[in-house]
């Protein structure tokens, strides 16, 4: 703190490795860099060119892409901090961050790590040892029966101490299966039943345990720091209800709606979780709030920096990764309970490569195009400091009671997190998180409108995003009242995911004026008149491209809509949209239009000025053209208010057709129909396979591909080997078939 | 080359005044005239240009085909100029029969960015055959093409000769033979010869594609032979399909008569472009301007006011040069003597040109000086443009004792010799020995257009009946012969007759100039260098690309 002496202050490390990529070792390293500690990254052979190797002072190869043999690999790790001369490791989130026995041996090795003791660590890592842990320490954890006593009496007793509604668990369960939420007294017994039959049934165990059911809970969480000393503090809630997949994507702080004794009371409990187990440094005290009682529960304790800590940085104006170097140090903590500000609002949105209507599947793949809002700032706003009023400042270990302060004048800020630049792969080895969009404003309702600013302003080509729909989510009336839960998502479904309409005219007219555009001929250095005089015709006679447009979910081979451009002047435009049976659907004369860049549009539609960013998104080189829309060239349109169209451009029917002879001519060959890695290889040279036999297994983030042969024969070339990454459209196997040999 | 450096516009010695005024009533009753004879002139070339009509458009789209217009378009750079070709050719000429365009687009355009020249097929009308001005067309756009050094790019569909003309279109020397004959001497003088087989291509059409340096042929669709099915019969009894005994297949990959195979009009011409992009130094490259260019002064608009469309009302054809060249300026040559004829040098669009303008008839005074500035010009190898508003040379006794017959054949022989290219452009009349002097269609002109107002005959019309009256005494006769010759020296007659190379809008001269001098200005292959003679001499220059 202020009051601190100067000459008792340990010096901050020289050098700290960060044992992680993507935007939390960025994160880190701009931290280090701030403070003038130099940085040692890591980096998996597929990472040799990404963000963090080129921000940090020094870089290692430490291992082929699957984390296994790179970032997981303690042995490696070690080594380059011994070789760089690192005196601390800095582990981000995931990873190797929660691992005790990593904390246990960079102690061994004399390496600091930058985290909590592996005691802590272990404490917090068993979920049994933690909530006992909790309740001995006065944390209120879930009321539920966990124990052996499976007698249905015994349970239904347990049930009714509870209080219904419970929710009865398959002890080893998992994926919903023995799982029933009772309401009443009256169902228990059959729900307990079937409970119990269908946890025999998929997990050979009949045990379960029983939980209050909390109907409408939230996920609030708080983020606590402490110092070798036993001093903690609480930096504030985060609310992280709203999930998907039992994952965050939109983070804030604070909690909205709570009572500033509410506030304190969890933010005492959460101090008081950490100094149960002796923790130092970050971390996160996770409840499960009961929207209805306003019961706040303990659920788990996270003993790292987490995701979404900025939200927490950005409404006190700290920098918490500074703290974690100050606590690593030896340094108590900078601050005292009644001296952490509380101003604003904050939200995080996590933009994930993503299909948030397939099921959110992860999707992996190329970056192709990435642009994104403009940053205000690259840390936490800086707050005067907070001069605690008379009385108040105990710092006792309890919380007093705090206001969110919105009398200070803080400008918007607009932050982004993130550690991948255009042309990166996303998703393909490690998560698919792609950045971090972090927002803050004097209230809730500013920092929302910053948010939805910073989410249309992000683009992304290349890979599927959640950026529409989190800019659905911040658009929705409930959310924008502060209603959130963890349900939230499947509650709001429909609204959340509107249908999505027919590309309108007027988009339609973009798509076809910027390929027209893109098109024309450069001017060259040696001009003449036949490069000057663009489009001029004479005796009436006028330029006209025409354009074939389907959209993204058509048909391949359903009949075009045409786009008719007219040159009418060598920047103005006749634009004609008409349906695939020739009728036309909408007319614009003369309209000016220009190419601004590359990927941006400037036109005038209706009397409407448009800048509109359009990006193409080739089709791969080597992939012989077909009716699959991946092997054709695809337009993604950014219109306002952040909403993303694509369209295709459909293959003309010779290209295809020459396609159609590479394909029938190399019938046997097997390609990754995606960038992905080879998981299996299952045949061998010279080995005879039959029809519809599983050749090569290929994994593209989580979803496993079964390649199978499609014809009976003889494989002639294996072109990949078990854990290689391999290009869309590469041959990886070739077969020749029994009817080749035999013609 | 040296540039010149860039001249800001500002008033300068050599910039012209512009002495009109607009607010006149002669003015814009001039104008009216020429604005409607401008608007005739865009409903019928609009006309012309849907070819043989909707039903004929229908048929060629129901096979898969492209239309002609559509070919040209996908096989040009897109967004960039097309000069277009004599497009009211065989307009009105044919009794009782409508061939548009004479059956055929020709023009210059760029190609993966070189300019070609190219000739379409239009089967829309009668199938694509040749009329005897379909062939004049062909040959005309051949001369262009030799004698700027222009790749040809034919777009073949065509069922060859239209036989009830044949007489008018085989035996001759400037018949259909001479397009084969002109097609082995460009190849010859390295000027690439390119072939598209979209459609029927038989008899003496067949050579189109035979003689090409590179052809394409479309599967199922293109058909190459000498004789039809039924003539095969006729002639041997053997009874064979089109498809076995011309298509794409067999003459791709048995007779080897074609090149490529594409799957459809639109890959043929995917093909095609490949091909031009791939000429090496075969097309000449093109000739970068000397100057920056600039607009002129003054707005092209007001030409329709200075000109007018009655050619007894004279004009100062320095007001239609302001209108024209960059910056109005205009470095006059001799402009005390025989003012009657206009000379001087300037630029349009970037390029150097002399120019050649009358400004009345011309006398004896006016011819030399005429000569003596074609001298220069050729001496400076500047490229000459006429701009013609010629009633003839003087006539009378003191004319002819002054040597004008003298004088005028020296300005002839000059035009007739003069070693640069030459441009004409027909403001007003070109008539009689006028029209020689000035570089009428005789004289070989790279390009000669005609605005719509303009006339061309052996007199003009004030001459013509006193003419008359001293050659026969029936007034009766005079009178239709008098008519007839006026509706015979319109442009429109010219055009469709092909004695030029089409009409223009007088607001279009300086772009269709420019784009005429930028081919004038092309860097040759040496092997072209003497191909503005279209007279074969040999010099061991080979045979060309024979096909094997």
């Amino acid at each position: 703190s202020s009051s601190q002496d100067a000459s008792l202050r340990k010096a901050h490390f020289d050098k700290v490795l960060i044992a992680n990529r993507g935007e939390i070792a960025c994160r880190v390293i701009r931290t280090a860099k701030k403070l003038g500690i130099k940085t040692v990254a890591v980096y998996s052979e597929v990472d040799a060119n990404s963000l963090h190797v080129l921000e940090a002072d020094e870089a290692y190869c430490i291992g082929p892409a699957p984390s296994a043999e790179s970032y997981l690999s303690m042995d490696k790790i070690i080594e380059v901090c011994h070789r760089s001369g690192a005196q601390a490791i800095h582990p981000g989130y995931g990873f190797l961050s929660e691992n005790a026995k990593f904390a246990e041996r960079l102690a061994e090795e004399g390496i600091v790590f930058i985290g909590p003791p592996s005691s802590a660590i272990v404490s917090m890592g068993s979920k049994s040892e933690s909530k006992n842990i909790m309740s001995a320490a006065g944390v209120p954890c879930v009321p539920g029966y966990h124990g052996t006593n499976q007698d249905p009496q015994h349970l239904f007793e347990e049930s009714k101490g509870i209080g219904f509604p419970v929710l009865i668990k398959a002890i080893h369960g998992g994926g919903g299966k023995g799982m029933r939420t009772v309401h009443s007294e009256d169902e228990f017994m059959d729900a307990l039943e079937s409970a119990k039959r269908e946890s025999q049934k998929a997990f050979g165990d009949a045990d379960v345990l029983v939980e209050k059911y909390i109907v409408r809970p939230r996920h609030i969480e708080v983020q606590v720091f402490a110092d070798m000393m036993g001093n903690a503090v609480s930096v504030w809630e985060r609310d992280c209800s709203v999930q998907r997949r039992n994952q965050k994507i939109i983070e804030e702080a604070p909690a909205p709606g709570l009572t500033p004794e509410l506030r304190a009371d969890l933010s005492s409990k959460a101090v008081a979780a950490a100094k149960a187990v002796n923790y130092v440094g970050a971390g996160t005290v996770e409840f499960i709030f009961d929207n209805d009682t306003q019961q706040f529960y303990f659920m788990e304790m996270n003993t790292r920096l987490q995701v979404e800590h900025p939200v927490s940085e950005m409404v006190s104006g700290l920098d918490l990764v500074e703290w974690q170097l100050e606590v690593a140090a030896g340094n108590p903590l900078p601050l005292k309970q009644s001296e952490v500000p509380l101003i604003g609002h904050a939200f995080e949105a996590r933009i994930y490569a993503e299909n948030p209507r397939n099921n959110f599947l992860p999707d992996s793949g190329t970056m192709l195009y990435l642009s994104t809002p403009t940053p205000t700032h690259i840390f936490a706003p800086t707050f005067p400091p907070l001069i605690p009023a008379e009385g108040t400042s105990t710092d006792s270990g309890d919380v007093a009671p705090r206001e969110v302060d919105t009398s200070v004048t803080v400008a918007p800020s607009l932050r982004l997190e993130q550690g991948f630049t255009q042309g990166s792969q996303i998703g393909v080895f490690y998560d698919p998180m792609i950045a971090k969009l972090v927002v803050h404003g004097r209230d809730r309702t500013e920092a929302l409108r910053m948010l939805r600013r910073g989410l249309e302003e992000y683009k992304v080509v290349g890979l599927s995003t959640n950026v529409e729909f989190l800019l659905a989510l911040a658009s929705h009336e409930k959310f924008i009242a502060g209603d959130v839960e963890t349900g939230f998502i499947p509650k709001y479904f429909d609204e959340l995911f509107p249908p999505i309409p027919e590309p309108s005219s007027e988009l339609l007219a973009q798509a076809g004026l910027y390929v027209a555009l893109r098109d024309h001929p450069t001017q060259p250095a040696d001009s003449t008149p036949w490069t000057t005089l663009q489009s001029r015709r004479f005796g009436g006679d006028v330029y006209e491209r025409i354009i074939s447009i389907q959209s993204d979910d058509a048909a391949p081979d359903a009949p075009p809509t045409t786009v008719h451009v007219k040159s009418v002047s060598p920047s103005t435009f006749d634009v004609t949209i008409r349906s695939p049976s020739g009728e036309t659907l909408a007319m614009f004369p003369s309209v000016p239009a220009h190419l601004a860049s590359p990927t941006s549009l400037r036109t005038t539609l209706g009397g409407a000025g448009l800048e509109t960013t359009i990006v193409s998104q080739p089709p791969p080189a080597a992939v012989p053209a077909s009716l699959a829309h991946g092997t054709m060239e695809r337009l993604h349109i950014f219109s306002a208010g952040g909403r993303k169209t694509t369209l295709v451009l459909p293959t003309p029917g010779w290209l295809r057709s020459l396609g159609g002879d590479v394909l029938s001519g190399s019938k046997g060959a097997l390609r990754a129909p995606m960038p992905s890695l080879v998981v299996e290889v299952r045949v061998k040279l010279g080995e005879k396979v039959v029809k519809g036999q599983p050749v090569v297994v290929l994994e593209s983030m989580k979803t496993e591909t079964v390649l199978r042969s499609d014809v009976d024969g003889v494989v002639k070339a294996v072109a990949c080997a078990k854990g290689e990454m391999v290009e869309e459209g590469k041959e990886l196997v070739d077969i020749e078939s029994e009817e080749a040999e035999s013609a | 080359m040296r540039r010149v450096p860039r001249i800001h516009a500002q008033y300068h010695a050599s910039v012209l005044p512009s002495l009109i005024s607009t607010a006149s009533p002669e003015f814009k009753a001039k104008a009216e005239a020429m604005d409607s004879l401008v608007a005739d002139l865009e409903a019928k070339a609009a006309q012309a240009r849907l070819g043989g009509g909707q039903k004929a458009a229908d048929r060629m789209r129901s096979k898969g085909k492209k239309l002609p217009r559509e070919r040209l378009s996908l096989l040009l750079d897109p967004h960039t100029p097309f000069l277009e070709l004599s497009s009211l050719a065989a307009h009105e000429v044919y009794a009782g029969e409508t061939i548009p365009g004479a059956g055929m687009i020709t023009g210059i355009g760029r190609i993966s960015g070189r300019e070609c020249m190219v000739v379409v097929n239009d089967a829309t009308v009668k199938g694509g055959s040749y009329y005897p001005l379909t062939v004049k067309k062909h040959l005309r756009a051949q001369e262009i093409a030799r004698e700027n050094g222009l790749p040809c790019v034919y777009v073949v569909e065509s069922g060859g000769a239209a036989l009830p003309h044949q007489a008018n279109v085989f035996p001759d020397k400037e018949h259909f033979g001479r397009i084969f004959y002109n097609m082995a001497q460009m190849s010859a003088l390295g000027i690439p010869q390119i072939a598209i087989v979209h459609g029927i291509s038989v008899a003496g059409g067949a050579y189109v594609p035979a003689m090409a340096d590179e052809n394409i042929i479309v599967r199922e669709q293109g058909r190459i032979f000498l004789a039809g099915p039924p003539l095969v019969k006729a002639a041997t009894g053997e009874e064979v399909d089109e498809e076995t005994l011309g298509g794409g297949q067999m003459h791709s990959s048995e007779s080897g008569v074609t090149d490529h195979l594409a799957r459809d009009d639109e890959h043929a011409i995917a093909i095609a472009r490949g091909i031009v992009g791939d000429l090496g130094a075969a097309g000449a490259k093109p000739g970068v301007p000397s100057a920056k260019s600039e607009n002129p002064l003054y707005p092209a608009s007001e030409l329709h006011g200075i000109v007018g469309t009655d050619l007894r009302q004279a004009f100062d054809m320095r007001d239609v040069i302001a209108r024209v060249v960059d910056g109005s300026r205009f470095r006059e040559f001799k402009k005390e003597y025989g003012p009657t004829m206009v000379t001087g040098f300037a630029h349009i669009h970037g390029y150097q040109v002399g120019i050649v303008a009358n400004n009345g008839i011309l006398f004896s005074p006016s011819a030399l000086k005429a000569t003596h500035f074609i001298e220069l010009c050729s001496q400076r190898q500047i490229p000459l443009l006429f701009m013609v508003n010629v009633t003839g040379y003087m006539v009378g006794s003191k004319a002819e004792k002054g040597g004008i017959a003298k004088d005028g054949a020296k300005m002839v022989r000059a035009v007739a010799c003069a070693d640069v290219p030459k441009l004409t452009v027909i403001v007003g009349g070109s008539f009689g020995a006028g029209n020689y002097g000035m570089a009428g269609r005789a004289y070989s002109p790279r390009f000669l257009w005609m605005w719509p107002n303009a006339k061309v005959s052996v007199m003009g019309s004030g001459q013509l009946s006193q003419v008359m009256t001293s050659v026969s005494k029936d007034p009766k006769q005079h009178a239709s012969l008098k008519d007839e010759i006026e509706a015979q020296s319109t442009a429109l007659y010219s055009t469709a007759r092909l004695w030029d190379d089409g009409i223009i809008k007088p607001t279009d001269t300086r772009d269709v100039v420019g784009l005429g001098l930028a081919l004038a200005a092309r860097e040759r292959n040496h092997r072209g260098r003497n191909g503005g003679s279209t007279t074969w001499d040999g010099e061991g220059r080979g045979y060309g690309v024979f096909r094997m």
